[in-house]
């Protein structure tokens, strides 16, 4: 699949700010401090960036209004509903923690509940197509979910530990976060062996029982939409070069800084190492994201002799 | 409203005849031609006479090739034979373009199956094409809104035209008879009888779409050995013949030494 930067970054930076936000709501850090007050100002503003970044693939986005109409049935509506929705408990509790130096229970749970179920139903546009086998699982929302909590609470942890000094045990929730997120991930990773599940070229033309069946001529001599849009080929070539620098900076250098902030509590190097945490997972969140859509392969390009493809 | 409906009144779509398909795209041109200048935007087509041409096409023919597993050989000759492949949208009963559609713009009519986009509601998101395994759908760069198969929706109802041209463009243009259409959901229609007698059947079924068209398999032909002389099929007991002479003789020794190899190494 095609991996749209307007995706990639609306993917990564609102799972971020609902993750961050959820966090904040369940009260675990007093409102009045000023590591909230940011807390809430930056999990909206990501919020935003995000949902303004999806808004530019569109093709005609002076129609995009109309997507708040078809939540019965499409998971890009409920999304777009439920992000508006979320906004309303979030924008109260920051004005709260802002202004009043003070948050409503009941409310923040509401916001994180909220938050939580914009986040699957984003997941859940690319979980539910069967024509992408990689994506058609339980663990496609589930990795969506674990990595909008993990990454939340490693800029959560940079928060606190910039505004306050000191971050006391947050690097120690945050790495036990990061790694469970990483074991879905690695779960969902196993999967892409499948290639496209139960269809192939035979069942595709019908014509598996006259014997093996290849591609002689394409339709047409150049590409078109759906080998652009379907058959993004360059990061599959570099796969497993980038799944490792994936691992490397979303996994391995914020684990290993978030353990080591956590052993030197309330030091100068705890709060740069939290720092450094932070900002190698979110560049790591956003190649893992690119990888994410574009090692994805979609059934129309049996159509277009997958095999062929792959070997150029 | 992107809710399927429960059940239609008709099921229109199109029975392809894999057999008959002689790969020469005039459908392809044929439809290009109607639906650039009826229903919706038109076709548009970037860059038609520069370096790198390419547009919107609601029918495209694919052709593959299909080898049997044990086919014979016969000298340079091999089993595998062409298909010609024409493909558009299958007017699916279960269509995921439908349901994932967050404006309303993608829907399936209620009273004869049709699947169609209003392109006035349409934001040009692209996940109905996403959704759908078939390749039916394509964004038009142009006007921004997703095109597909209506199943010439402005040609079937229309008094003005002969009753004769009131079949889909790609239809009507067929030079060799390989498209059909009618009403699929009546199990007395020529259409629907022509399925059955010939076993038509259904592109990727495991993805659960159910698609409305059907595809009628090449017939089976009669096999190489079949064609040969009388005389010549008699002395070529093993159809897949080998050479003769002193490049018999090295194949004969080579396999042989191959078949002791193989024992020594298990």
């Amino acid at each position: 699949m095609h991996p749209a930067y307007s995706v990639i970054v609306f993917t990564t930076f609102s799972g971020t700010g609902y993750g961050l936000a959820a966090l904040l709501g369940l009260g675990f850090i007093d409102p009045s401090m000023m590591s909230v007050k940011a807390g809430y100002f930056l999990a909206l503003a990501l919020i935003s960036i995000g949902l303004l970044s999806s808004t530019l693939h569109l093709a005609n986005p002076k129609n995009a209004i109309r997507a708040f109409s078809q939540w019965r049935s499409s998971w890009l509506s409920r999304e777009g509903v439920l992000a508006i929705l979320t906004y309303v408990p979030i924008t109260i509790l920051a004005f709260l923690s802002i202004f009043m130096d003070s948050s409503i229970g009941w409310l923040g749970i509401v916001a994180a509940v909220l938050a939580m179920l914009t986040v699957f139903s984003t997941s859940m546009i690319y979980g539910s197509l069967r024509t992408i086998s990689l994506w058609n699982t339980w663990l496609t929302p589930a990795s969506y979910l674990a990595f909008s909590i993990a990454s939340g609470a490693v800029v959560l942890n940079v928060l606190v530990a910039v505004f306050e000094g000191n971050s006391g045990n947050i690097p120690q929730y945050a790495l036990l976060v990061l790694v469970a997120a990483w074991l879905i991930k690695w779960f969902w990773n196993r999967r892409q062996s499948e290639g496209y599940g139960k269809s192939s070229m035979e069942t595709a033309t019908g014509l598996g029982h006259l014997g093996k069946v290849r591609l002689l001529e394409r339709p047409h001599m150049m590409a078109n939409y759906l080998t652009r849009e379907m058959g993004f080929r360059v990061a599959r070539k570099h796969a497993s070069m980038l799944w490792n620098i994936t691992i490397v900076l979303a996994l391995i250098i914020p684990a290993v800084s978030l353990a080591l902030a956590f052993a030197m509590q309330g030091s100068m190097t705890a709060v740069l190492l939290s720092v450094i945490a932070a900002l190698c997972h979110l560049i790591g969140m956003l190649v893992e994201r690119w990888l994410f859509f574009a090692k994805a392969k979609h059934a129309v390009s049996l159509y277009y002799g997958d095999e062929a493809l792959d070997a150029a | 409203m992107t809710s399927l409906p429960a059940t239609t009144n008709k099921k229109l779509g199109l029975v392809i005849d894999l057999d008959t398909c002689v790969g020469c795209h005039a459908c392809v041109i044929a439809c290009k031609e109607w639906n650039t200048g009826g229903y919706g935007n038109a076709l548009s087509d970037q860059q038609p006479y520069g370096a790198n041409p390419s547009g919107s096409f609601l029918n495209r023919i694919h052709t593959f090739e299909v080898v049997p597993e044990d086919g014979q050989v016969i000298d340079q000759s091999t089993e595998a034979r062409v298909v010609h492949f024409p493909k558009s949208c299958l007017h699916c009963e279960d269509a995921p373009c439908v349901t994932v559609c967050p404006t309303g713009a993608s829907y399936k009519r209620q009273e004869d199956g049709i699947v169609l986009v209003d392109e006035n509601k349409c934001m040009g998101c692209g996940l109905c094409a996403w959704s759908c395994a078939y390749g039916a759908r394509e964004m038009d760069l142009a006007a921004g809104v997703m095109k597909k198969c209506t199943l010439c929706v402005d040609r079937i109802y229309n008094d003005s035209l002969l009753e004769i041209d009131r079949i889909p463009s790609c239809v009507r243009t067929c030079p060799a008879g390989a498209r059909h259409f009618g009403d699929l959901g009546d199990p007395n229609s020529d259409i629907s009888k022509l399925v059955e007698e010939r076993g038509g059947f259904d592109l990727m079924p495991e993805q659960g779409n159910s698609p409305t068209n059907k595809y009628l398999p090449p017939r089976n032909r009669e096999s190489l050995a079949a064609t040969l002389p009388q005389d010549e099929a008699e002395t070529t007991k093993d159809i897949t013949k080998t050479a003769d002479g002193f490049f018999g003789w090295v194949d004969k020794t080579l396999t042989k030494l191959g078949s002791e190899n193989n024992q020594g190494e298990s």
